[in-house]
């Protein structure tokens, strides 16, 4: 494969799509505008904010700094397909039982790196807690309540497995 | 922004890879990671004619340990890296290194070989392939060739590599019982680039340090040997080799900080990674 247009087969959200794309959109780009699935937002388009992280392959990635044509043949998970399979229903639940969110735009970047780290399993510290998710930004929270709610679903996915 | 078009080929083996380099009509640029690359190209800061694709390559990725050397394959992921027990055995000075890069989703993509082929000066992996005195294989139109470390880094975002090389394994020496190595680095936030960071190594020769190598970062265009410091720690003395950080290092101010605070920032790292090298290997 090798030119501007770049044929791809791809699985996003457990569909199969195949489509023709230009070689330098971007994965998030071909999600937001080819798919319509809006949940995976676009901030800096550095690397930087986190608002495009998106699944591939299992892999917690930038959608911003992976290519659409790089993902012929690939897994990609969204935020709507993981939160279709009740993945993250528990953490959802937290966020706005504890104020975690409060515009939105970094919540679904957010949501899929805590469940990164809470997939370990066991409990984090906090400060883990926070390592993991410096690579998110968020404008509105001030993370304390944030990280309150990743904190308390691992403490009680933990306790339910006792 | 978005990037400027280009066209995308994903290379099949690494002679295709050179081959496709020799892109007639333009610039070509090797994709490995892409999380310094795609910003890069989505800032427009860069616009290549062609992206080649090294991720479908057979081989290129793995950690082995052979001959007393850890060979790190350009295209193995940070995040492998660091969960590697070979790494954490044999190479514990990346071990240390590796946290301090970036953030998880970005140590996911991000690979060693593109970490030291971009030779960002404020890069953690450069300046620990210059303190353990490691080389880099790479392979180009003319064969393969085997550069040191030391003869590596040329100048800003420069490197031995030409416009038709690819950096295919990074070796470094295997640690022994007497390896010792120290890692410390000030950011202001977790993840970003370094202000000022250290990567050390060193030898225990009975109470004492031989074979001391200082390789500083964020301090220069490349990363900086301390070597009047290097040898003040062989000689026992801390404080000299603090002093000595003054003759060692000129680096010029940025947005972050000015030269001095960076001289100054690099003598606090030295104390602490001077502690490290002299505690014994558990
Ligand atoms: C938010 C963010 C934070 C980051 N923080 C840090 C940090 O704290 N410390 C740090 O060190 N890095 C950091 N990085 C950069 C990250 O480590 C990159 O992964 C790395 O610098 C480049 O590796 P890559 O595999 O992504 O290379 P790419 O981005 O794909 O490529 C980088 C350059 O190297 C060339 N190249 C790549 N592979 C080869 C090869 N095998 N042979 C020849 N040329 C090659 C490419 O052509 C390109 O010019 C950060 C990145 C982001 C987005
Ligand atoms: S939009 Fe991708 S990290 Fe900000
Ligand atoms: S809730 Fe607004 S940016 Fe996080």
């Amino acid at each position: 494969m090798s030119g501007h247009d770049c044929d791809i087969t791809l699985t996003v959200n457990g569909e199969r799509v195949t489509e023709r794309v230009d070689a330098r959109q971007t994965l998030v780009d071909f999600l937001r505008d080819d798919l319509i699935l809006t949940g995976s937002h676009v901030g800096c388009e550095h690397g930087v904010c986190g608002a495009c992280t998106v699944r591939v392959d299992g892999v917690l990635v930038r959608g911003c700094l992976m290519l659409a044509a790089q993902c012929d043949g690939a897994h990609v998970e969204t935020i709507e397909g993981v939160s279709d399979l009740g993945e993250i229903a528990d953490l959802q639940a937290a966020f706005e039982k504890r104020n975690a969110l409060q515009c939105g735009f970094c919540t679904p970047g957010m949501l899929l790196t805590a469940q990164e780290l809470l997939a370990r399993g066991g409990v984090p510290s906090r400060e883990t807690i926070r390592e993991q998710i410096s690579g998110n930004y968020c404008r509105c929270t001030g993370y304390q309540a944030i990280v309150d709610a990743i904190e308390s679903v691992a403490q009680t996915r933990a306790g339910a497995k006792r | 922004m978005k990037p400027a078009p280009f066209a995308y080929a994903k290379a099949k083996s690494l002679d295709h890879a050179i081959a496709l380099l020799a892109h007639p009509d333009g610039e070509a640029r090797l994709l490995a990671g892409g999380q310094s690359l795609m910003a890069t190209l989505n800032m427009r800061l860069s616009a290549p004619k062609l992206l080649i694709d090294l991720n479908g390559i057979a081989g290129l990725a793995g950690i082995a340990v052979k001959n007393g050397a850890v060979e790190i394959g350009a295209m193995t992921r940070h995040a492998e890296a660091e969960r590697s027990p070979d790494i954490a055995r044999h190479a514990p000075l990346i071990a240390l290194a590796m946290p301090h890069i970036g953030h998880s989703a970005i140590r996911n993509r991000g690979t060693l070989g593109g970490s030291i082929a971009f030779a960002d000066p404020a890069a953690e992996l450069p300046a620990c392939l210059l303190a353990l005195g490691g080389e880099v294989d790479i392979a180009g139109p003319n064969g393969t060739r085997t550069v040191k470390a030391d003869d590596f880094f040329k100048g800003l975002f420069e490197t031995a590599l030409g416009a038709a090389d690819v950096l295919t394994t990074i070796r470094l020496p295997a640690a022994t019982n007497d390896t010792r190595v120290g890692f410390a680095e000030y950011a202001r936030r977790h993840g970003d680039y370094a202000m000022v960071g250290l990567a050390a190594s060193a030898r225990a020769a009975g109470q004492r340090l031989a074979g001391v190598r200082l390789a500083y970062f964020g301090v220069g265009n490349v990363p900086v040997r301390a070597k009047a410091a290097e040898a003040a720690l062989a000689d026992g003395s801390i404080d000299d080799a603090v002093m000595a950080l003054a003759t060692d290092l000129a680096p010029s101010g940025d947005v972050q900080a000015t030269g001095a605070t960076k001289v100054h920032l690099a003598g606090v790292l030295l104390r602490r990674a001077a502690k490290q090298l002299t505690e014994t290997r558990p």
